[in-house]
């Protein structure tokens, strides 16, 4: 008792409320912070601001229904959900899938991720305090979402994939847009890298912050470029092929430092790789049907337990799956990258000064509604 | 210490690229839409609220009143109801209510229509400060179009 005492008076700490509405956490995100002046001693992340049951959502309605969730969920990376979910579903169910509808799939996604990279960027930077780059990151990322309005019909809550195939086929018009706007993305990138990653500001603001062990993201599950920047090698479109991933030819970024610029060096790389894929998509694309033969109208899998992982923007997206044989789900679970990525936040901020763990945070790259759902 | 005067200078150096690069754009066109002035024009595919399709011959909408639209629907936001006239094959629809305010504007109802009846609109820019502007009556809208 008398050192509990003792202890209390040496270290006089505070509750300081980092959010729900805070802009640094993009989203309701409260991050309970008790603080020792400038350092924090405990982060512990609170949620459920946004929660609205989409697992339980899954549960009450039938297959196709759920399709719009999706992209309520990730609403940057919308495009990997829906293909998450679908193939988890055409597993299930036994559909084949076409391949022009593949090739469709992994180019739309693909360009997705860059889009939610480029994001990712600008508001990163933003939190760091720099303003300009987000400006040329939205102009890059508006081209994207151009070309994926004239294919899907919406600009963000993107709902393009079917059971069996995908809603439309692509026009040419989208194929020599894609091929323009990765020449331009190829130009801009240089100014990226001169404007923003060698920034001395930016440096020091990044290197050696928020260090995470490979240990530790092993622990807290984390997947994505938060394992990449730890030197885990994991990427679910290598490491558990799925779609025709196998058939193309590029690399996984990965970075042993753990630290926050690894982890921005990371998705860097990642925009250059996935507009490898996307090149060699549209080059290898197949003519053919973008939709399964005969698709049932009804889907009904076989009673059991299904699951099917893909890559996200944001790392490991995961749709388990339990039918009971009825055109409803029995038990739709959703494993979200984000939710884990974050919770190995509360371990890793500990005794860093509040403008790194930001930083830190910022580095996740955070989407507050696909950690709720 | 020549490792901090190095970074000092390769560090300065780095700022002035940077503000380099800023006024290289700071010069270049505007890239933004001037909204009010400039009208976005919407893509072919752009999934607006549905509208009802009418039949070219007598202008009257095309729609049997099958109710795949509203069987299809995740929100249940589509409310059809028609009746059978003499004279004419199949049912004819006498309401077609969308409610606006539940609609996530997935176009599962666009899908399942067998009867190519119902369509995306273009409109994007609906405001309303009551809830009830956004219960449409297409058929109404329908025949003001007409």
């Amino acid at each position: 008792m008398n050192g509990l005492l003792q202890q209390d008076v040496n270290q006089e700490t505070f509750t300081l409320n980092l959010g729900p509405q805070h802009p640094a956490t993009h989203g309701v995100l409260r991050v309970k912070l008790v603080m020792d002046g400038e350092y924090i001693v405990e982060a512990e992340p609170v949620l459920g601001y946004i929660h609205r049951m989409h697992e339980k959502m899954g549960e009450n309605r039938t297959w196709a229904k759920f399709l719009p969730n999706c992209g309520r969920m990730d609403y940057l990376g919308a495009l990997s959900y829906n293909h998450g979910y679908v193939a988890a579903v055409e597993r299930a169910a036994g559909i084949e899938v076409p391949e022009r509808a593949e090739y469709l799939r992994v180019i739309t996604v693909e360009l997705n991720r860059i889009s939610s990279h480029l994001l990712w960027f600008g508001a990163f930077v933003l939190d760091l305090g720099g303003f300009t780059p987000l400006l040329y990151a939205f102009d890059d990322r508006e081209q994207i979402l151009d070309l994926l309005e004239s294919v899907t019909g919406s600009r963000l809550t993107y709902c393009y994939f079917r059971f069996g195939g995908v809603y439309n086929d692509i026009e040419d018009s989208f194929i020599t847009g894609t091929r323009e706007f990765i020449k331009r993305l190829r130009k801009r990138m240089p100014m990226y890298d001169a404007l923003v990653t060698k920034n001395i500001i930016l440096i020091k603001r990044l290197k050696d912050i928020g260090p995470i062990s490979k240990d530790m993201a092993r622990r807290y599950g984390a997947t994505g470029p938060v394992a990449r920047g730890s030197g885990i090698n994991f990427d679910v479109r290598k490491h558990e092929p799925y779609s025709v991933y196998p058939e193309f030819d590029f690399d996984i970024p990965v970075y042993e430092e753990g630290d926050s610029m690894a982890r921005y060096m990371v998705r860097m790389d990642e925009m250059e790789q996935s507009m490898r894929i996307v090149e060699q998509a549209l080059d290898k694309l197949p003519e053919g049907p973008v939709m399964a033969a005969k698709p049932p109208r009804i889907i009904k899998p076989e009673k059991g337990d299904y699951y099917h992982a893909v890559e996200a923007a944001r790392g490991s997206f995961g749709v388990r799956l339990v039918s009971d044989g009825t055109n409803q789900a029995y038990r739709l679970k959703l494993r979200s990258p984000t939710f884990s990525n974050l919770s190995l936040f509360n371990e890793a901020a500990r005794g860093m000064l509040l403008p790194d763990a930001l930083a830190l945070m910022g580095s996740l790259d955070l989407v507050i509604p696909e950690i709720d759902r | 210490m020549s490792g901090y005067f190095k970074e000092l200078i390769s560090g300065t150096k780095s700022l002035f690229i940077g503000l380099g690069i800023t006024g290289k754009y700071f010069f270049e066109p505007v890239v933004t839409e001037q909204y009010p002035h400039e009208v976005p024009v919407m893509k072919p595919r752009f999934r607006g609220h549905i509208e009802l399709i009418p039949d070219e011959e007598t202008g009257e909408p095309k729609c049997v009143v099958c109710g795949m639209c509203q069987k299809a629907c995740p929100t249940g936001c589509i409310t059809v109801a028609g009746e059978k006239r003499e004279g004419v094959k199949g049912k004819v629809v006498t309401q077609y209510i969308l409610n606006f305010t539940t609609c996530s504007l997935c176009g599962q109802c666009v899908e399942s229509c067998k009867f190519g009846a119902i369509r995306f609109s273009k409109d994007y820019n609906k405001v309303s400060e009551r809830k009830e502007d956004f219960i449409y009556d297409l058929i109404k809208r329908l025949k003001e179009q007409s």
